[in-house]
């Protein structure tokens, strides 16, 4: 549905994005993450037809971003960063506009903007002002001003930035329901929003792209086994040195130091090992109080890291 | 150009214009001191008027005893005065607004030709002007209560005066299309209107050739003919291209923009 080969594009003379490749199947929902000023939302704009990229190729649904744009555009939903809204119009009012804009039949439109007010919940909100909405309202007007056409793509830019966790959870759970036959992209830096809702990742850091795979296998692409959490009530040198001496056991490390006395640490294991059922003896052993005890899987956020850092480290 | 995307422009821009009452406080001010202006050149009329009742020999020798020429023409050059104050007001935010609240961005990746977007936020402008010319009409309505003026000069005065504004406001959304602050939006366009509008100064102190040119380049010369009754191809046409070039200019600017990101 989208193919991007080589795209490049340069501001003067700062290199925005470099030559990134990449594609999106029909159906599929797309994570595309990075730390700020990564390129991500200049990729969005090739994308979109706001601008023409500098270098390599972007088509969607078979048409050229550059060539064909006014196809493209014909066919994306686009929910940019800071939701940009006409503040003096009313939801349905605005609403209307986009559908005609965006070619919806005159007899259809009306249809088409009770049904998407529907989906996106702003029928309490359809004959208030823009600019009088709370933030989280104007954010589903937004996503909706994208699905009022009914468009096979769908590009979010941030979509949850600036929301409160209700809110965040609300628009997750929309543009789930959403998607379905829907292709669609989804930019953020907030990592545990793509994990949810992406059946794959791209990663990109100043420009360029640096993984792109299922977030599972992202995750397994570390090679780090898995660490385990403990959390003992106990002198913490000691918890240390006897932990350390559990064979399978590589390195502990002391995360977090409360005041009662209760200290968690992470214990790195040697891959294969397991050591979950040996920790418990060796604490009682020592007639120290075993509070927690946890396996912890690495998480998109340390794939992330480590990408990122290690890229700015080469 | 697909006349539908053009209509939905322009009925958003135009609504806009009065939900933000911007509309209503322009038509509103300048309805306020060309009402002023006309009250002022009426009572002047009158007052001359009197005189030369009292004093044939001051009638002759003034020679204004005519309604067109002591209060229609001098009152049309007034307005085109606070035209050319006002207009940069209502253009200034068409585009740079449009650009500084991110909304251009949406705009310019929904399925629209520039020149639909930037012809449908024009024929808006002309809407606002048309309902502040019309307001002015009751001036030389109440004149044509007591007095006999021409009417063919009136009308061709407002054809002038459309035409200028029309102008005007193509010149205004060109600099609201290079910047996205209204406040340099609209100092610009004031500072090119006067250079347009007196350009015709020097136009005294070049040779004749030149100064020919520059007083056809001159904004307001053309007016001045036209509130005289004379229908000129020349000044309609001298409209006509300084509309298309400015609006030109406007596009060009927007793609300038999406080249440079």
């Amino acid at each position: 549905m989208i193919e991007v080969e080589g795209l490049t594009k340069r501001y003067g003379s700062h290199l925005a994005i470099d030559d990134i490749s990449f594609s999106v199947a029909k159906g599929e929902i797309l994570g595309f993450l990075g730390p700020n000023g990564a390129g991500k939302t200049t990729t969005m704009r090739i994308l979109t037809c706001f601008f023409p990229a500098t270098g390599g190729s972007a088509r969607v649904a078979g048409y050229d971003c550059f060539e064909d744009s006014m196809e493209v555009r014909r066919r994306i939903g686009y929910l940019p960063e800071n939701v940009p809204l006409y503040v003096d119009m009313k939801v349905d009012e605005y609403l209307s506009f986009v559908a005609g804009v965006k070619g919806v039949d005159a007899g259809a439109t009306a249809d088409r903007v009770a049904r998407t007010m529907h989906e996106c919940g702003l029928e309490d909100v359809s004959g208030r002002i823009i600019g009088q909405l709370s933030k989280g309202y104007r954010q589903r007007v937004g996503l909706a001003q994208a699905l009022v056409a009914d468009p096979e793509i769908l590009i979010l830019d941030e979509p949850t930035i600036g929301l409160d966790p209700n809110q965040i959870r609300d628009i997750r759970k929309l543009i789930g329901e959403l998607a379905g036959a829907r292709t669609v992209i989804l930019c953020s830096h907030i990592l545990p929003e793509i994990s949810m809702v992406c059946g794959r990742v791209v990663i990109i850091n100043k420009g360029r792209l640096v993984a792109i795979d299922t977030p599972e296998n992202l995750a397994r692409q570390l090679h780090h086994a898995a660490t385990i959490f403990v959390r003992v009530a106990g002198p913490a040198e000691d918890v240390v040195a006897a932990l350390g001496g559990i064979p399978g056991v590589r390195e502990v490390e002391v995360e977090a130091t409360h005041g009662d006395g209760a200290n968690g640490y992470v214990v790195a294991v040697d891959e294969g090992a397991d050591v979950r059922r040996a920790i418990p003896p060796v604490i009682v052993e020592h007639g120290w109080d075993l509070e927690e005890i946890r396996a912890r899987e690495a998480s998109l956020e340390d794939v992330f890291v480590e990408l990122v850092t290690s890229e700015v480290a080469a | 150009m697909n006349p539908r995307n053009l209509g939905l422009i322009y009925r958003r821009e135009l609504k806009s214009f009065y939900t933000s009452f911007i509309a209503y406080a322009v038509i509103a001010v300048f309805l306020a001191i060309t009402g002023y202006l006309f009250y002022n050149l009426l009572a002047t009329f009158s007052v001359l008027s009197f005189q030369a009742q009292a004093n044939p020999m001051l009638a002759k020798q003034y020679n204004l005893l005519n309604v067109n020429e002591t209060v229609v023409r001098p009152l049309f050059g007034n307005i085109s005065m606070i035209l050319l104050l006002m207009m940069p007001l209502l253009t200034m935010k068409l585009l740079a607004d449009e650009k500084k609240s991110g909304t251009m961005e949406l705009l310019l990746t929904f399925p629209l030709r520039d020149t639909e977007v930037v012809l449908g936020k024009y024929l808006a402008c002309l809407t606002v002007l048309a309902t502040m010319l019309a307001g002015t009409v009751t001036y030389p309505a109440l004149l044509y209560l007591w007095g006999r003026p021409e009417l063919m000069p009136i009308a061709t005065g407002y054809l002038g005066l459309f035409l200028l504004g029309a102008a005007f406001i193509a010149l205004g959304i060109f600099t609201s299309s290079v910047t996205e602050n209204q406040v340099i939006a609209a100092s610009l366009a004031v500072g090119m209107l006067f250079f347009f509008w007196l350009m015709s100064y020097s136009a005294v102190f070049a040779s004749p050739d030149l100064g020919r040119i520059i007083s056809y380049l001159a904004v307001n010369d053309h007016l001045q003919s036209l509130a005289k009754g004379v229908l000129d191809t020349e000044d309609i046409i001298y409209y006509g291209i300084f509309i298309l070039l400015f609006l030109f200019l406007t596009l060009r600017a927007i793609e300038s923009g999406r080249w440079r990101g």
